[in-house]
């Protein structure tokens, strides 16, 4: 997994809670057997009209989202389905960092195995992020310097932001956990021959 | 020793190690594979030269994906066919039992689980899936993992968790004739909100939920995921026991009386303490029906569409006008008598055998209402096959609904059952998402009898009534319809 220490990148605002990851990425894209070719998927309802054009109403597809890096949504996001295919969509699109007030708990953890940075801010400061990108009519940049655990725009706007020590670690070295829990393949199998009764 | 929850209890016997960052890595006794999230883990485990650790505790299907016509034509969808060969193939490879379509024993993963007793008390159950939560009904602590922990599994045999908070669901009291396991989750769910329980694991408890039958609790658990939490649970007892006793995985002979012995140790001690604690008056509980696109957004069936304004944030007054624009309906409107197109009883939430019966009690001797497209699809194989052994097969296609082969069919719409744009559909399933059952489409969630009256109604109508009316003029049936109808406004 790529690592992940501090990114800046262009902001994209979608001021809608509960956004779940039916939306993210629509069912009719979950048939692929391979992790790659999300990105067109990523909020394809709601992107594309019935006709295949782009629906201009749609948040991300205003001019001034295009190339944005940094999404900041509303709470709750990515609820509903465990499908990873959400992240793998939003990270083929270009985003490496969200930040909510709250995240569905399947989502998050899907974000910290694809190196996107699911950052919880408050309320407030989520608030105040939509009104900045908002007033800022497109070029609005953040850092989400993840070994400081803060966000900043560089204009007066500084947060700090909370995420699991362990996620953080993981994703600031990229690590393999799958590699790093077999160099555990001794405690597993003392566990297994230590159950009272058979697994 | 300190008291300790159900959670507490199973979790700590499932730790394999402390990782120093916080987490610990938790032992999975049982890891269901379907064919949506798992050709990518399966994928990663061949580059990476890897195995499966216990081919022996994983166990695969196909549900989501499958048609559910006639089994014996090819399959249409060529992407569709691919991806149920990968499973074929990976299942073969790394050498794990399968139930694919021409097994008898096939049907949605969180079925099959339970009625083939794989699912126990006291077991770690993951899948990649977010409706494992299911399992948690037997007191397991079940859950749901995207498809990178999928292949952690496979892998390792275990799942990296940092653990969780725990929330008691304290429900009192006795249901109303009428009232079901779908209505009190979903009454639950619309109190404590989609995010209500997020980064908590639920556990059940109380006199209404002890009430409930092993197949309640499933729909109970079922949607803990819907009310944000990974998981959720419910001691096991005398009914769980009951339910569990011969079923062809769960333990036989005296391993059988161990194990319940076992398992009796798995409740929450007196004074142990959760993290957040929440009580419901299951009493006071009517039949729900969801109007909006997220499953909080419910309401009694008695009640109206709400008005934007009589909530209390920008962002949930932003959200419900979405909605209501979404799902074409106006505040003040009364949710009873909305015109349905079609009506979809099936999902690893609601179609099980004691559903269908539920809603064949409603079905029988009447006729679906003139355009209305209902479908019956059973939660497995073996499900349909009981229902058929006590004709309820029968009941369901006289009065107009299509029985189906089981799968997931029109709960996510990836097979060829979906709603078509702007259909009105009273469903059984979980999710109510915009586009869930169909681009464009508009689903109402509610219970299996409710779905069934709605079928012959052919709109909303509370069947509390339709019951009443039916027990007390049975002889005149279709005068009893007309005026179920007649009534709505
Ligand atoms: S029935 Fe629906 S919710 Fe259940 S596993 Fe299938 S798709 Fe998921």
């Amino acid at each position: 997994m790529e690592p992940f220490v501090r990114h800046t990148g262009l902001v994209a605002a979608l001021p809608r809670d509960d956004v779940d990851t039916d939306q993210i990425v629509p069912k009719q894209f979950l048939a692929r057997v391979e992790r790659t070719g999300f990105g067109p998927a990523l909020f394809h309802d709601w992107r594309f009209r019935p006709d295949g054009t782009p629906n201009p109403e749609f948040e991300l597809n205003r001019p001034t989202a295009q190339g944005a890096s940094i999404l900041v949504a509303g709470a709750n996001f990515g609820c509903g389905s465990s499908r990873e295919h959400a992240v793998w969509a939003l990270r083929e699109y270009g985003f490496r960092a969200i930040l909510a007030p709250s995240f569905a708990d399947i989502f998050s953890a899907n974000c910290c195995q694809n190196g996107v940075v699911p950052a919880l801010l408050a309320p407030e400061e989520i608030a105040e992020l939509f009104r900045r990108c908002e007033a800022a009519g497109g070029d609005y940049r953040l850092t989400v310097d993840l070994e400081a655990e803060r966000v900043e725009d560089g204009r007066g706007f500084s947060a700090r932001f909370a995420i699991d020590r362990y996620r953080r670690e993981m994703l600031l070295s990229g690590l393999d956990e799958i590699g790093r829990t077999l160099l555990l393949e001794e405690r597993i199998a003392a566990y297994e021959r230590a159950r009272p009764h058979p697994v | 020793m300190t008291p300790r929850t159900l959670f507490d209890k199973v979790w700590d016997a499932h730790v394999v190690h402390e990782l120093p960052e916080g987490p610990a890595l938790l032992y999975v006794d049982l890891h269901l594979v379907h064919e949506v999230t798992s050709p990518q883990a399966f994928e990663g485990l061949r580059r990476a030269g890897r195995r499966v650790r216990r081919p022996d505790l994983t166990v695969a299907t196909v549900d989501h994906n499958v048609p559910t016509g006639d089994r014996a034509l090819p399959i249409a969808d060529p992407v569709a066919a691919r991806q149920l060969a990968a499973l074929g193939a990976n299942a073969r490879h790394f050498g794990v039992e399968l139930f694919d379509l021409a097994s008898p024993e096939q049907g949605i993963v969180h079925v099959i689980g339970p009625e083939l007793g794989l699912t126990q008390p006291g077991m770690v159950i993951v899948c990649g899936d977010s409706h494992t939560s299911t399992h948690g009904a037997f007191g397991a602590l079940a859950l749901g993992l995207g498809t990178s922990e999928v292949e952690h599994v496979l892998a390792t045999q275990c799942l990296v968790w940092s653990k969780p908070r725990t929330m008691e669901a304290r429900f009192t009291g006795t249901l109303a004739p009428g009232v079901t396991a779908k209505d009190l989750i979903l009454a639950f769910i619309g109190r404590i909100g989609t995010a209500g329980a997020t980064g908590h694991v639920i556990e059940y408890t109380g006199d209404a939920i002890r009430a409930l039958s092993m197949e309640q609790r499933m729909t109970v658990c079922n949607m803990s995921i819907e009310a944000g939490a990974r998981a959720g649970m419910i001691a096991p007892d005398d009914t769980t026991y009951d339910y569990l006793a011969e079923r062809p995985r769960a333990p036989g002979g005296p391993e059988w009386t161990r194990s319940v012995a076992r398992w009796r140790e798995l409740r929450t001690d007196s004074g142990a303490t959760f993290t957040t604690r929440f009580s419901l008056d299951a009493s006071a509980v009517a039949p729900q029906v969801t109007w909006g696109t997220s499953p909080g957004m419910v309401a009694d069936v008695t009640g109206r569409v709400p008005h934007p304004a009589d909530f209390p944030t920008d962002g949930e007054r932003r959200s419900v006008e979405r909605a209501l624009a979404y799902m074409a309906l106006t505040p003040g409107t009364p949710l009873a008598g909305l015109p349905i197109d079609r009506v979809f009883l099936g999902s690893c939430t609601n179609a099980r055998i004691e559903d269908l019966r539920a809603a064949a009690r409603v079905v029988q001797g009447r006729r679906v209402a003139a355009g209305v497209r209902a479908m019956v699809v059973p939660g497995s194989q073996r499900v349909k096959a009981q229902a058929e052994r006590e004709r309820l097969d029968r009941v369901f296609r006289e009065a107009g609904f299509e029985w189906r082969n089981s799968g997931c069919s029109m709960c996510l719409g990836m097979n060829p059952d979906v709603l078509k744009s702007g259909e009105r559909c009273a469903s059984t399933s979980n999710r109510n998402f915009e586009g869930r059952q169909g681009r464009g489409g508009r689903t109402h969630l509610m219970s299996p009898a409710m779905a069934a009256a709605a079928a012959i109604a052919g709109r909303i109508v509370d069947v509390r009534e339709w019951q009443v009316r039916q027990d007390v003029e049975e002889v005149e049936d279709v005068e009893v319809v007309k005026r179920v109808e007649g009534g709505a406004p």
